[in-house]
């Protein structure tokens, strides 16, 4: 890119913008600089342009959206906290989601992050969560890379005893050897459950997200599946209708004719 | 240059043509190096006269009008623009004919276009074209497409025998919409090339049209294959499949 621009100053002024949002969109997961886990760079925790919040270990990292790195770390303050009474409900539900996603995806990271109701003290009130899973593999030397992404909104409804939840799965993936291959999917899902104690709520929620990212997986297998004898068929055929090569022979011969006769009808 | 077609074979092949008019517009001293490495997927014109579709590429440009090859007429019209002699005039008639049946077996349906012209030295090139769009008669597919550019540079005829050079491109996308498993997109494109010197007893055309079929078949079998079997391993890598995981848990 740098070298197409030719110009260092317009490459730094479009890399700033670029950059912070291609990492927020594709999830990207950076190492904090104390090794003691990973942070999604998500607007969910967003800041301002360059600080994020890890809700897991409380504590606000500096990014260098251009290198990809985490530069600073400092404890979150308590206002950029939860209460402690919300607090109870997004730490059940980040330590059952981690169980799952250590066991569905070997790269994954995830964070649960609180969008609604922060301050809440104690029943009677809604809140909300936002899960966010990510899982990516880059691998230049094999020419392809590849991530899952899902974000799943939990929101806490005390009127209903409801818990409503809408996640937005995309999967994309792209293969480059001697060419430029592109998969991209996105799908999205609803459900819902009843309202439960913290430690509950957090197994029934992760539940159904592990439901419902199993049945995509099942279904983005059946797509493939179905690719090759039925979708590409669509396109092109592997043979003609005829099932055998085209007869090239037969064309230039059924085409001779034709110009024979077409000189015999000039003949006349 | 280079960096330019690197980063044209990391762009979605759907934003192709936006990426290329941006580099267009930042490399303007390269645009016709551009233009000729930077595929994008076809259009097409209707032949006004024969009521037939045709494909628009380079091969059949003069200035900024297009020749049919059913009519052999520019659109918009051209006074004084530039057709085969005679005898390239009478092989490309004759091969549009004959690729339209080839076309409609393997693809049911679509549009296709050959264009022939005089090359230096006595030889001759060819440039087959094939456009398939639309949803496809099976239903699987919401959205697809398949373009194919093939150019076929032939040799002068020496002892009975003549050389061709194939240069194919397939671009395609194909995809699937569904309520419960969404939207699922495939697409890409893929480049190849292929030579050969084939004795001309039997025309030249079914010396090219062989290679094509060839080729296609090809083309066809390694983005099957390789190309979708590598986005699928991606997708295993990331989340494995269910099996896997139960064959690792004994284990741990």
């Amino acid at each position: 890119m740098r070298a197409l621009l030719g110009d260092d100053a317009v490459y730094e002024a479009a890399a700033g913008e670029a950059f912070p949002e291609y990492n927020k969109t594709h999830l990207v997961s950076l190492e904090l600089p104390d090794r003691s886990g990973d942070i999604i760079i998500t607007t969910y925790g967003e800041l301002d342009k360059n600080n994020y919040l890890d809700p897991r270990t409380a504590q606000v990292a500096t990014v260098d959206h251009i290198k990809q790195t985490c530069t600073k770390l400092r404890p979150a303050m308590d206002e950029e906290l939860p209460s402690a009474y919300i607090e109870d409900f997004r730490n059940s539900l980040d330590i059952e989601l981690s169980k799952y996603v250590g066991e569905a995806y070997p790269k994954g990271v995830c964070a649960v992050y609180c969008t609604s109701g922060k301050d809440v003290e104690g029943p009677g009130a809604d809140f909300g969560f936002a899960v966010v899973i990510s899982a990516a593999k880059r691998s230049p030397q094999n020419f392809c890379n590849g991530s899952w992404r899902s974000v799943w909104t939990v929101d806490f409804s005390y009127e209903l005893q409801y818990v409503d939840i809408k996640g937005k799965i995309q999967v994309g993936a792209h293969y480059f050897e001697e060419g430029n291959v592109q998969l991209d999917t996105n799908v999205d899902r609803k459900d819902s459950t009843i309202w439960q104690s913290a430690e509950d709520s957090a197994v029934s929620v992760t539940n159904i997200i592990r439901h419902h990212e199993s049945e995509y997986f099942s279904s983005l297998e059946e797509s493939y599946l179905n690719l090759s004898d039925a979708t590409f068929k669509d396109l092109r055929r592997k043979l003609p209708v005829t099932r055998t090569l085209f007869p090239w022979h037969n064309t230039l011969a059924f085409s001779l004719t034709r110009d024979l006769a077409k000189e015999l009808a000039l003949g006349k | 240059m280079d960096a330019a077609m690197d980063l044209m074979r990391r762009m979605p092949p759907g934003s192709a043509e936006t990426a290329l008019n941006a580099l267009l517009s930042l490399l303007p001293d390269n645009s016709l190096d551009l233009l000729s490495q930077v595929d994008l997927p076809l259009q097409v014109c209707m032949d006004k006269e024969s009521m037939k579709e045709y494909i628009l590429c380079e091969y059949n440009r003069d200035a900024d009008s297009y020749r049919s090859p059913w009519s052999n007429k520019y659109e918009p019209p051209l006074e004084d623009g530039t057709v085969p002699s005679e005898a390239m005039r009478n092989l490309e008639i004759e091969a549009n004919e004959v690729f339209s049946v080839y076309r409609d077996q393997y693809y049911e349906g679509g549009i296709s276009s050959v264009y022939i012209w005089e090359d230096e030295d006595n030889g001759f090139i060819a440039c087959f074209l094939i456009k398939k769009d639309g949803q496809g008669k099976r239903g699987y597919m919401q959205i697809g497409s398949w373009d194919a550019i093939h150019v076929i540079q032939v040799g002068p005829e020496e002892e009975g025998a003549a050389h061709y050079c194939l240069n194919s491109t397939v671009m395609l996308s194909l995809t699937t919409d569904k309520k419960h498993s969404g939207t699922f997109n495939l697409s890409g494109s893929i480049r190849r090339q292929m030579s050969m010197t084939l004795a001309v007893a039997d025309g030249h055309l079914v010396n090219m049209g062989k290679m094509i079929e060839e080729m296609e078949g090809k083309l066809r079998n390694t983005l099957d294959q390789v190309y979708f079997g590598k986005t699928r391993e991606m997708v295993c890598t990331l989340r494995p499949p269910p099996e896997v995981l139960n064959m690792r848990l004994p284990d741990s």
